[in-house]
């Protein structure tokens, strides 16, 4: 699957440059679903990477966990979430030296919230390298109730944490990696317009 | 530029070379605070010229009871120095302008490491200040040639983390060592001679550091020169820059309504239109690009020379 093109229209939302190669530095790689795609064909544009890259990949039902298993990384590792290798994330940049490179690939949800994991950490965004792979579900947070609801792909959508139905507002919060969800029925409880599947 | 006259307090001498000096306001009134790696400018009345010389403050940024400086008297220098040193004297009242931070700390950092070398210990001095206050994670690494032009030392509390390297002692300061390894979210600050500036640059460069990550600063004294001429474009008059005066200066002394803050090339306040240039411009400051500086369209008043026929500013 070929990297994700959005249409420019939502000015909040990040726009990732993409994957390039940085040569033979240290360089920790995070991947979920199609993003495995993405960190094979960085590599082989530089086979001097992988030697110093430890990777973690959440396939999420993709097939490039053998092959990047193979590739001889520093370190492979396969999660079965983002929130399960948190742990592990945290400990890697923890560990970091300033000379280490980030590579993110995978869906914006992930992209999002590792790259706020990474500042947070002290990284400076000009060492994240990230490429969008993958569905165009969002990441939503209720304004009313904070809880994030992952892979929304309609608007409006009920909230998976206090029931409203939120319409889906083109507001990225890059703090909270997510989009702004907020109540659709407040002024007129039960009038929910129909639901439509989000193209962008 | 605002400004308030303050008394000298303190003169105290820290080495051969460096003093100390204390400001107080007359009355006792509290002094606006400050962040560390802030400067003022002092201004010196020197016989029939006014001198103005940016100085790190070196005083607690949340003490608003005083300034305090540390001048190093340059005798090859301009002159303000050596006013400094040889004129003012304990009760005076000097004209300091409200600080100004142009090398602040950058708080995205989760470690700071300050590299100073020589006088280039002041402002670091008021950062460490800023940095024990908020329990920051820092070291400090300061080179000096001998133990006795070390005026830092005296200014320097004695922690495991803050380093003295004195090259007559043979500890050299080693770069690599310092700067390798370090943990992601280390920002690095660095205040000295242009050398040790520019070797920090490169030291990061070759360890794979992203640039983000590199905060300096370097006041510079204008550099003298040949005296030349300037056109002013509104005026249409035509003035006259001594060897030993800053084309700022001669404005000033023109009085010519000029906008200034650090006058040592790195603010960028008094940047200047240039209308037409017959020659060539002797760019001194860190503040326009290289490209700026080829096409010889803006030049920076306060540290900047002119040599050739003819030099018309927007002024």
């Amino acid at each position: 699957m070929p990297a994700t093109k959005f249409t420019p229209s939502i000015t909040s939302r990040p726009v990732y440059d993409g994957l390039t190669p940085h040569g033979a530095v240290p360089a920790l790689m995070l991947a979920n679903g199609p993003g495995g795609e993405a960190l094979l064909e960085l590599i082989k544009t530089d086979p001097t990477i992988p030697g110093h890259a430890h990777v973690i990949y959440i396939p999420e039902g993709c097939g490039f966990g053998k092959t990047l298993e193979s590739k001889g990384f520093a370190s492979y590792f396969e999660a079965a979430s983002y929130a399960s290798v948190l742990p592990r994330f945290r400990k890697l940049l923890a560990e970091a030296g300033m000379n280490t490179r980030l590579y993110l690939a995978g869906t914006e949800g992930l992209i999002g919230q590792a790259t706020s994991e990474a500042l947070e950490a002290g990284m400076l965004p000009e060492a994240i390298d990230a490429e969008h792979r993958g569905s165009l579900a969002r990441r939503m947070q209720c304004v009313h109730c904070k809880g994030i609801t992952e892979n929304v792909t309609t608007d409006p959508f009920t909230c998976s944490h206090c029931g409203l139905s939120l319409f889906v507002r083109d507001h990225y919060s890059h703090r909270h990696a997510a989009f702004q969800g907020v109540c659709v029925d407040a002024e007129t409880p039960g009038e929910i317009p129909p639901r439509q599947e989000i193209k962008a | 530029m605002s400004a308030q006259m303050l008394r000298v307090t303190e003169i105290e001498a820290l080495s051969p070379l460096v003093k100390r000096f204390r400001f107080e306001h007359p009355h006792g009134a509290k002094l606006p605070l400050f962040s560390g790696g802030a400067h003022v400018v002092v201004e010196m009345p020197d016989g029939d010229m006014l001198r103005r010389n940016a100085y790190s403050l070196i005083s607690d940024p949340q003490d608003g009871s005083g300034y305090e400086i540390a001048v190093r008297r340059e005798d090859g220098g301009r002159g303000g120095s050596r006013f400094m040193h040889a004129c003012v004297r304990q009760g005076d009242m000097l004209r300091i302008s409200t600080p100004l931070n142009l090398f602040s700390l950058d708080m995205r950092a989760r470690k700071h490491v300050l590299i100073a070398g020589g006088i280039g210990i002041t402002p670091i001095i008021a950062q460490m200040q800023q940095l024990l206050r908020m329990q920051g994670r820092f070291e400090i690494h300061y080179a000096a040639r001998s133990r006795r032009e070390a005026a830092g030392l005296r200014l320097l509390p004695d922690l495991p983390h803050i380093h003295a390297h004195i090259s007559d002692e043979g500890r050299r300061m080693d770069l690599g060592a310092i700067l390798d390894r370090q943990p992601i979210g280390t920002h690095v600050y660095t205040c000295g001679p242009e050398g040790l500036i520019a070797s920090v640059a490169q030291c990061t460069e070759r360890l794979g550091w992203p640039k983000g990550s590199l905060h300096s600063e370097v006041f510079l004294a204008p550099p003298p020169g040949r005296a030349f001429e300037v056109t002013l474009a509104r005026s249409g008059r035509t003035i006259t820059v001594g060897p030993h005066q800053s084309l700022l200066e001669a404005l000033e002394e023109a009085q010519v309504e000029i906008d200034w803050s650090c006058r040592g090339g790195a603010c960028g306040r008094c940047e200047t239109e240039v209308v037409s240039c017959h020659g060539r411009i002797e760019h001194h400051d860190h503040w326009l690009s290289e490209d700026e500086h080829s096409s010889q369209t803006r030049i920076m008043p306060c540290v900047s020379r002119f040599r050739g026929r003819e030099l018309i500013l927007n002024r």
